[in-house]
């Protein structure tokens, strides 16, 4: 392989794609993917909107808005705001600690390609018989008798898509830990690589719970276990809490990243240096480790008695104070600040009242007692849609905005951006704010429709509003991606003028080796110090230039998971099909086989060598 | 690279596992594996305890009716012996001794195959007095909590022969000695997993 430029056919050019182990290109695929379930996912939320638009609507059958709600929610958590921003941090991170890749460049396409086949298998279920319908929690108490096959889509899709999430945390933890760049202390890390190195540390101890719970369901499913059936003495509260000690977690994996975004933002647009940045830090950790002390707040009404619920609401009250710590950290960052108002700014203050609200009302709810009142109404509805799109969506869609030109180059349109921000923040507000009132009127969640009269019907009829200027939005969105890409302008180096840090020290567009030499970090924000410094470089270096080590691409990774997304088949259709045991056997074969392969096979990768470095400008290839 | 350099007993570094940046991502890397491994067996033990002894109205097995220590005490034994002997190979590797390596897994390998003729006889020794997979939430919850440690086992003893024969013939560098030490860090895990197995489900089990 050369760093010498060739124009490629399609043919090599999708062979690239699916053999990349470069961290850059692994974030493009995330990107893409992430982004394409981001709009199935929305179609979903559209479809229940219009049901739900005016009452005793018969647009959607009961069964059919069952599935769709039960994968819009699992659709837009594990194969939208996910991916997203795994795909943000593969592009962010090892650019922003000074280093060449990730720890693991193989893991890396690895994590991918599984998150990639479980998202498909688990979609494939609209075509083959039903999707899943028990919510996206799938309470076993429901999903055991969930007939058809729509449930054993959902935790066999969910579980391959879920160890490469599991992948995925366990590579940036070492990557942050081992390949920091000299100088590049954990207190001289920008707040979204600190981020990312909290959120990866909940992935790694939160997703074996969810795994042994989904194995579980797999198990009483398709192969006659009895965790969850009572009749034959199990209990279908170990789903719940298994499920939970996985999912309230995955809440904070979600937003801390998406908080990392923001901390970028309001320091690079304020034009001034995060403040109180270790409080930031230690707010971050501290929300991670709460995070794993609260998930029986979801259990309130379960019925754990007093003392629990007293521990589980005490605790998550508790984490109200690092979050308070952070919005207060932000506020003061752009007090004083000299302001840029573009539209990654634009999303970042539009994120602080959004995400001020569903904060307030997740302390509501941490109140037991009162909790018993809001449970499985549309109150909890509103709530978590606050947190969720005030918070991880806003983030999204500025990170793509913010690092839009480091992963392509182009600048995205600001008019077009802010057109994008106003129908999408408005359209937001219109769509959830009313319904937390919907819920204290007492409508249940997950109702396919509602009878007339009750009061309910013109603050659904607004919240189908709202929900339409949201999906204009995302169209204006994508609009503007696909204008930008044709036009094709590039932006060259430091696109946004104020960056602070090393990922936009480097040249336009990354190379693929990222550094030509390693740098050397001399502070928090340390391209803002050279930039200071009158350095025309932005960087200074910590070695002389020498040979540069690179994995080599591999095809692996697609088989082993491509091996795991066809035994899946077998386990769904295990006891009723005469095939089904042989395709289990054989995808697990290819798997197993593809894994034997990568150990023996020595795959030592290649050097690039300082001469051609030398005048090397950049560029991928 | 590292395969180019011939090593002799005294050039051959301390810990050679983390000799390299490659070596100290794979130590970092699988330690923090361990770290999810651990957690989940947790969730696989909690879910034991609340189901251990729980089965359809008038179920006649219970932990104490169905385990006998006298089996259990020779797998433990053949299982904790497999863990020193691989501590015995990363022994010699440490001394840059590839046949020490060699002969100690490969005792390792045949203790591990012992412990798992034992377990294999032990499950179908339950399955043959009606304790099924489906027999009830006790029966599905201790299969798949010592079935997840068996299939530990059987990759473990997998990875294990696999790297003993890519290796056999070119011995002992900087690039395999990390491929031994992460697999015989695996088989600790593995051993670690099985006292907690051998404590709360066994001894418990037939004190309780």
């Amino acid at each position: 392989m050369s760093a010498i430029a060739q124009k490629k056919g399609f043919g090599s050019a999708l062979w690239d794609w699916l053999t990349t182990v470069d961290h850059k290109k692994i974030a493009i695929l995330y990107l893409a993917s992430g982004g394409f379930f981001f709009v199935v996912g929305g179609i979903e939320a559209m479809l229940i909107r219009i049901q739900l638009a005016v009452p005793d609507n018969s647009f959607l059958s009961a069964g059919l808005y069952n599935e769709i709600l039960t994968m819009h929610g699992t659709t837009m958590i594990f194969l939208a705001a996910m991916p997203i921003l795994f795909g943000y941090m593969n592009a962010v991170v090892p650019l922003q600690i000074g280093a060449r890749d990730v720890a693991f460049p193989f893991l890396n396409s690895l994590g991918f390609w599984l998150f990639f086949f479980g998202g498909i298998f688990l979609n494939l279920s609209w075509f083959m018989g039903g999707a899943p319908d028990a919510g996206w929690t799938s309470y076993a108490s429901l999903s055991l008798y969930s007939p058809g096959h729509g449930i054993d889509f959902y935790a066999l899709g969910l579980q391959i898509s879920g160890a490469g999430t599991y992948i995925a945390g366990i590579n940036f933890l070492v990557t942050i830990i081992n390949m920091r760049a000299p100088g590049m202390t954990y207190m001289r890390m920008p707040l979204f690589t600190w981020t990312t190195f909290v959120a990866s540390a909940l992935i790694l101890f939160a997703f074996p719970p969810l795994t042994i719970g989904l194995f579980f369901l797999i198990f009483d499913r398709m192969f006659g276990a009895n965790f969850f059936d009572h009749t034959m003495g199990g209990n279908t509260i170990i789903w719940e809490h298994l499920f939970w000690i996985f999912g309230h977690p995955e809440v904070y994996i979600l937003i801390l990243p998406a908080f990392g975004i923001f901390s970028e933002i309001f320091a690079i647009f304020s034009r001034k240096r995060l403040f109180g940045y270790s409080a930031m830090v230690f707010a971050t950790v501290l929300i991670g480790f709460l995070g794993f002390m609260v998930w029986a707040h979801h259990m309130f009404t379960v019925g754990l008695g007093p003392t629990a619920n007293a521990i589980f609401a005490v605790a998550t009250m508790a984490i109200a104070v690092p979050t308070g710590v952070k919005i207060f950290n932000w506020l003061l960052t752009i007090w004083g600040g000299s302001i840029k108002v573009t539209t990654p700014m634009l999303y970042a203050l539009g994120f602080i009242p959004s995400f001020v609200a569903g904060g307030v009302t997740g302390v509501m709810q941490a109140a037991a007692p009162l909790d018993y009142q809001l449970h499985d109404s549309y109150f909890i509805v509103a709530h978590f849609h606050y947190v969720i799109v005030g918070g991880v969506v806003l983030a999204i869609l500025a990170g793509l905005h913010l690092y839009w030109p480091l992963m392509f180059n182009t600048m995205l349109s600001e008019k077009l951006g802010k057109i994008t921000f106003w129908f999408f923040f408005l359209g937001f507000h219109a769509t959830f704010f009313i319904q937390h009132f919907l819920g204290l009127m007492g409508m249940p969640r997950r109702v396919y429709t509602f009878i007339e009269g009750q009061g309910w019907d013109l603050f659904n009829f607004i919240s189908s509003m709202g929900a339409i200027l949201m999906a204009i939005g995302v169209i204006v969105l994508v609009i503007n991606i696909v204008m930008t890409t044709v036009k094709n302008v590039p932006v060259g180096n430091d696109p946004w003028k104020d960056g602070r840090t090393l990922e936009w020290a480097i040249p336009q567009p990354v190379p693929f080796y990222n550094f030509k030499r390693t740098p050397l970090v001399r502070g928090l924000d340390t391209f803002w110090i050279e930039k200071q410094e009158g350095n025309k470089e932005g960087m200074s270096y910590a070695e002389p230039l020498s040979d540069i080590h690179m994995p080599n691409n591999s095809f692996i990774p697609f088989v082993m998971s491509l091996g795991l997304f066809i035994a899946a088949f077998g386990a769904l259709y295990n006891g009723e099909k005469a095939w089904a045991v042989p395709v289990l056997v054989i995808g697990l074969g290819i798997t197993l086989a593809s894994m034997a392969t990568r150990s023996l096979k020595d795959d030592h990768g290649y050097h690039i060598h300082k001469e051609d470095l030398m005048d090397h400008k950049g560029g991928n290839y | 690279m590292a395969e180019e350099v011939k090593y002799t007993p005294q050039t051959w570094p301390e810990h050679p596992e983390t000799a390299n940046l490659e070596g100290k991502n794979k130590f970092l890397g699988f330690w923090l594996f361990l770290g999810g491994e651990t957690v989940l067996f947790a969730s696989l033990f909690a879910t034991y305890l609340a189901l251990k002894n729980k089965g359809p109205e008038g179920m006649e097995f219970t932990t104490q009716s169905l385990f006998e220590l006298p089996l259990v005490f020779v797998m433990t034994m053949l299982l904790l012996t497999s863990s020193l002997t691989s501590v015995y190979a990363m022994y010699h590797m440490k001394n840059f001794n590839f046949r020490g390596v060699q002969t100690w897994m490969a005792i390792t390998v045949l203790l591990g195959f012992g412990f798992l003729a034992l377990e294999i006889y032990e499950f179908y020794h339950y399955v043959h007095i009606g304790f099924t997979y489906s027999q009830s939430a006790f029966s599905s919850s201790f299969f798949t909590l010592v079935g997840t440690h068996g299939l530990h086992v059987v990759i473990g003893l997998g990875w294990i022969i696999l790297l003993m024969l890519r290796n056999a013939k070119r011995g002992l560098s900087i690039y395999t000695a990390q491929k031994y030490y992460t697999a015989s860090l695996y088989w600790h895990f593995i051993d670690v997993v099985w006292v907690f197995i051998f404590t709360v489900v066994y001894l418990m089990g037939v004190m309780s």
